[in-house]
């Protein structure tokens, strides 16, 4: 079989331009909601992923999922502390973070409504566990003072919670006297306060705390920390590497994105197929005569089909890069959504990466194969003599 | 010579041909019982009414249709039991096809639309190169390679066909009514080429055409009554066409 020379398909696309202009819109649009969509999931994903570290792990009580649900007491932490692998400071005190996890609801400036914030009681040790936490501006919270630091995000996404601000919440007032970034993970979407304050507010015992995280000697310590745990009759606790827990944490709501992702971009993908198989059919019907001269010259049907899925390819990766192109500038764009499994908002960015864009190409290709095969089947049946009397 | 019966020696030769289209549940006998024998080198003209079939024959002959009954055989080869891939495949190798719109590609250049046929052979792109500046040469288009077809004249534009239908050194050229669209010097000029194809080079052609003065031009002129051939330029019933209804117009 001898190709009908790619040339002739691509001019001849230039040349029908206002012809393919429907299909070549209709596949950039659902091309650029699907990135956008996969880059929403993606987004959401690495916040949370980049939440944890592969050094730390998190100790819940035994069956915990999520920090909500979980309970471990101050002597259960002193135990976890003498734990093999767990790391120590230059003063020799062990790296634990012992965390209070609440949520309290805020004042959301975008939609101007409540919204449910998570707050965590921490103390000194937590900015040397996460690492990955800087206090920005202002300090860091001293012990036994209504003080609060928040993540960058929080302090944006709620009104109240400037640096300077005394916002009022489980019945005091308190004052914002830090502001941490955490380089776009899901602590910049918190709001911390001295853990034995918050629990005094709360009315929880001070002694009870919602999580652990450690920070370990290596993340290859991990291993035998665990076991050491596991082993102890004292402890009914489970430990995760915390960049596992985080990307558990994710997986909710990144798949019921993706998959909303899918289900919008298959209803649309529907449409734009439907409008590139109108475009290539009454291409291959305005361009009877052509074909029929081709055939005439010795082309095989082979050829044609191959031409024709060619042609449709090729308006299809058009709008597969126009609808890139258009849902670039998304990349970056900071949103908030519900976290189901801490019930609290987070803030992300929508992330467009490569593997996004090459997904939407594909899935351009894809529209662009089914819209175009019946078109090419009946451009290579029609019959040759009867599309030469044509004029 | 061309013979109205058969030849066994012949390039081109054609028994008992029939063909009939089916119309809103009718038959229309377009050709009945045609027979034809042209030998290599001669140049004939096909003249007859509108309607008398002489596009379908033309469509037979090139292998772009099937006839309901009879045997076309070019070269010793039976083409009316090809199947259609080795159909295309001969008619590659054997038809130069010229037709009265054209039918260049608008969007190749004459170059690229005359390069066409050369893609289906195993030519080097050098080779093909080569090929093309040739035939644009035959037909003293040279200087017009890299033009598109709409910056072309009517006249300019068949020679551009003519030389993609001689550029792969078919067996047989098939005019329809080359110059049907054409003045009056753009049309001699197209028939000169087609005649210096036949006299100069041996290439055979099988013309259509409704005007005598192109009729002229060529070595035999055959017409084309009642579904079958006549010679001469007179219509009569000594033709060996059939005694039923000609086919209507
Ligand atoms: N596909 C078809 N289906 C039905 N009838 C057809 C078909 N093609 C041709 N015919 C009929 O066959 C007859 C011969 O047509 P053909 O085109 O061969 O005539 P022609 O001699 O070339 O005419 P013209 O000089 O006008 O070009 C006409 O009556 C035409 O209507
Ligand atoms: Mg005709």
């Amino acid at each position: 079989m001898s190709p009908i020379p790619l040339i002739y398909n691509v001019r001849s696309v230039r040349a029908r331009w206002r012809g393919n202009l429907v299909a070549v819109l209709g596949i950039a649009g659902v091309v650029a909601v699907f990135v956008a969509m996969l880059s929403m999931a993606r987004g959401f994903q690495l916040t949370l992923v980049d939440s944890g570290s592969p050094s730390n792990a998190i100790v819940m009580r035994g069956g915990a999922t999520t920090e909500m649900e979980s309970v471990v007491t101050r002597e259960q932490i002193q135990v976890i502390a003498g734990a093999p692998g767990v790391a120590h400071d230059e003063e020799g005190h062990p790296l634990v973070s012992g965390e209070v996890f609440v949520v309290a609801a805020f004042h959301h400036r975008a939609s101007d409504s409540d919204a449910l914030a998570p707050v965590r009681g921490v103390s000194e040790q937590a900015l040397k566990v996460h690492r990955g936490v800087r206090i920005v501006s202002g300090r860091f919270l001293r012990p036994g003072l209504a003080e609060l630091v928040a993540g960058k995000s929080a302090s944006t996404m709620y009104s109240g919670f400037g640096l300077g601000d005394t916002p009022s919440f489980g019945g005091r007032t308190w004052r914002v006297v830090g502001i941490m970034d955490s380089g776009g993970s899901a602590f910049d979407s918190e709001v911390w306060a001295d853990q034995p304050v918050l629990s005094q507010t709360y009315k929880r015992p001070e002694d009870l705390f919602s999580s652990v995280t450690v920070r370990l000697t290596s993340p290859a310590a991990l291993g035998d920390f665990k076991r050491a745990l596991a082993s102890d009759p004292r402890l009914t606790v489970q430990a995760d590497r915390e960049t596992d827990y985080y990307a558990k944490q994710s997986r909710a709501v990144s798949t019921m994105i993706r998959v909303l992702g899918f289900l919008v971009a298959s209803v649309m993908g529907i449409g734009a197929v439907f409008g590139a198989f109108n475009t290539m059919y009454s291409s291959v019907a305005a361009r009877a005569r052509e074909i029929a001269t081709l055939r005439a010259l010795g082309f095989g049907g082979a050829s044609v089909v191959l031409s024709w899925m060619v042609e449709a390819l090729f308006i299809a990766l058009i709008g597969g890069l126009l609808g890139c192109i258009v849902v670039l500038p998304v990349n970056g764009l900071t949103t908030s959504t519900l976290n189901w499994q801490s019930f609290s908002q987070i803030a992300f960015a929508f992330r467009v990466t490569p593997d996004l864009l090459g997904k939407g190409l594909l899935f351009a290709l894809v529209m662009g194969f089914v819209g175009g095969l019946l078109p090419a089947l009946r451009a290579a049946r029609m019959p040759v003599a009867s599309a030469l009397r044509e004029l | 010579m061309v013979r109205l019966d058969d030849n066994g020696d012949a390039l081109i030769r054609v028994r008992d041909l029939d063909k009939t289209y089916r119309r809103g549940g009718q038959d229309v006998h377009v050709l009945r019982g045609l027979n034809l024998s042209v030998d290599e080198g001669e140049f004939v003209a096909f003249m007859g009414p509108s309607g008398s079939g002489k596009t379908t024959l033309l469509n037979l002959l090139g292998g772009l249709d099937l006839p309901t009954a009879g045997s076309i055989t070019v070269a010793g080869d039976e083409i009316t039991h090809l199947s259609g891939p080795k159909l295309a495949h001969w008619r590659a190798r054997h038809v130069g096809f010229i037709f009265q719109m054209y039918n260049l590609l608008p969007v190749l250049t004459a170059f690229q639309n005359v390069e066409l046929p050369l893609l289906l052979t195993r030519l080097s792109k050098a080779q093909r190169r080569r090929h093309v500046e040739t035939a644009l040469g035959l037909v003293g288009l040279k200087d017009r390679t890299d033009y598109y077809p709409r910056q072309l004249s009517g006249g300019q534009e068949q020679r551009v066909a003519i030389a993609r239908a001689i550029v792969a050194d078919p067996t047989f050229l098939l005019c329809d009514e080359p110059t049907g669209d054409l003045d009056r010097r753009s049309a001699d000029e197209v028939l000169a080429l087609l005649s210096g194809l036949a006299s100069r080079y041996g290439k055979t052609v099988l013309m259509v055409t409704h005007d005598p003065r192109a009729a002229e031009r060529a070595e035999v002129v055959l017409h084309l009554e009642k579904g079958a051939l006549v010679e001469g330029t007179t219509s009569g019933p000594e033709g060996n066409g059939p005694t039923s209804k000609p086919a209507e117009t």
